[in-house]
């Protein structure tokens, strides 16, 4: 596979011969992490801002779809964009529907840890900008963003973990990541115990990583905030 | 209607959702409780059993582990019933993320508590049983709820291992029909009621919790 032949004669060979293949799987789980990251990133924040709108049928149809988005399994939500999509003239690739199945469940969850740190800036602050005639533009980009990026950081480096953890769903509709791969190899080989132990291990690693990468972000970011200008 | 006729069929899948859902959180909050209380109350060997149990299966892709558990492990001669499999692997998932709620809630009881229980010379396991586990029980509640939908949802991907739920039904239809939006559709909208459900029954647990109905005799001692 890939130009990489296997070798079951021990695990430990079995193992070794497999990895490239793994490590190319990686790869493509990591992309899609990253790229369904991205969009639970913007759409959260669409959804957080709509939320926040004044217009009580904006505000409550924005609460209605996140708790709906929220509710649902992502493999339900992806088997839908996957196949009902394309009856309806929009065809993508199947690397694209997952990544934006994965941003759209995340989007929900991401959505709440934009509202919170939103709501969490004094109210006496919004006044103080009121009453400085900042616009509501200069008061989100100098007063809110510059407090509440390092207040989300922790959770939303905890929902990227959390997604890089669900990519292997995206299997199920022909993409191939580090577990379809694994799984694959398997079935060639009706040897399933050393290709999935090795995706389970690369797993606990990338998220151990992760939380110590967080844990040390966490710790050199400044709690007062981050100057924009 | 052409929707009505998947009715029956998603309907029974729905049944077999639920009660994988129900048996996974029963079994998932009793290793919840019993890993939490390990992380807290156990011991240096305890604790880090449990440690490496709640680590091992936070850290783990949820399909990765019922692939293990229905393709690999069989090799080394141990294999269950699919359906055995996918709600113990799903309460093995559960119980890690639930193991942190626990702990989490047990640190979060206040020294002075534990300071005045000592004073009045209860033994460590009173302790736990009337002063920690009652005050913490509380606070767990709504971490709880969270941890309840997101079991309903992960239960899908028992589908994988030919378990008949509502999502393999679905798939079932589909393959039939080629109807994917009315099926699907209905799915979501299955989901999303079953999922309002057990929210609503998670706040009606929570609220007899908060009346102290879960250790009687703590709340008026």
């Amino acid at each position: 596979m890939y130009g990489f032949e296997w070798d079951t004669t021990t695990p430990l060979t079995y193992a070794t011969s497999i990895l490239p293949i793994v490590m190319i799987g990686l790869t493509v789980t990591l992309q899609a992490a990253a790229a369904g990251f991205a969009i639970a990133l913007t759409l959260g924040l669409v959804f957080a801002l709509m939320r926040r709108n004044r217009i009580r049928a904006v505000s409550w149809t924005t609460a209605l779809v996140v708790e709906f988005l929220r509710d649902t399994p992502l493999l339900v939500q992806l088997f839908f964009l996957y196949y009902v999509l394309p009856d309806y003239g929009i065809t993508l690739p199947a690397f694209l529907t997952g990544a934006i199945a994965l941003g759209l469940q995340y989007s929900a969850y991401t959505s709440e840890v934009y509202r919170g740190g939103i709501e969490a800036v004094a109210r006496g602050q919004w006044e103080a900008a009121t009453a400085l005639n900042l616009t509501r533009f200069q008061t989100y980009r100098d007063i809110v963003v510059p407090q509440i990026v390092p207040r989300i950081l922790p959770a939303m480096g905890n929902y990227l973990v959390a997604m890089i953890k669900e990519t292997p769903v995206l299997s199920v509709v022909t993409v191939l990541e580090m577990m379809g791969l694994a799984n694959m190899i398997g079935e060639r080989t009706f040897e399933y115990l050393v290709p999935l132990t090795l995706v389970g291990l690369i797993f606990l690693l990338l998220t151990l990583i992760c939380s110590a990468g967080l844990h040390r972000l966490q710790k050199i970011m400044p709690k007062a905030g981050i100057p924009l200008r | 209607m052409q929707w009505l006729s998947y009715l029956p069929a998603l309907s029974q899948g729905a049944l077999v959702t639920a009660a994988i859902t129900l048996s996974a959180l029963a079994i998932g909050a009793v290793v919840a409780f019993a890993a939490g209380i390990a992380r807290v109350e156990g011991g240096r060997v305890l604790s880090i059993v449990a440690l490496c149990y709640t680590e091992l299966f936070r850290g783990t892709s949820l399909l990765v582990q019922l692939f293990w558990f229905y393709y690999a492990l069989p090799l080394i001669g141990i294999s269950f019933e699919p359906v055995a499999t996918g709600i113990l692997v799903l309460a093995l998932h559960v119980g890690a993320y639930g193991s942190e709620i626990v702990r989490g809630a047990l640190q979060s009881v206040s020294v002075q508590q534990l300071e005045a229980a000592r004073a009045l010379n209860f033994g460590r396991g009173q302790t736990l049983v009337r002063i920690t586990l009652p005050q913490a029980v509380v606070e767990m509640m709504p971490a709880f709820g969270n941890l309840a939908i997101e079991t309903l949802k992960l239960s899908s991907l028992v589908s994988f291992i030919s378990i008949a739920d509502m999502t393999f039904r679905a798939q079932s239809i589909r393959n039939l029909t080629l109807d994917s939006t009315g099926v699907y559709s209905l799915t979501l909208i299955g989901y999303f009621a079953m999922s309002l459900v057990l929210m609503l029954a998670m706040r009606l647990i929570e609220r007899w919790v908060r009346r102290g109905a879960a250790f009687p005799r703590a709340a008026h001692s």
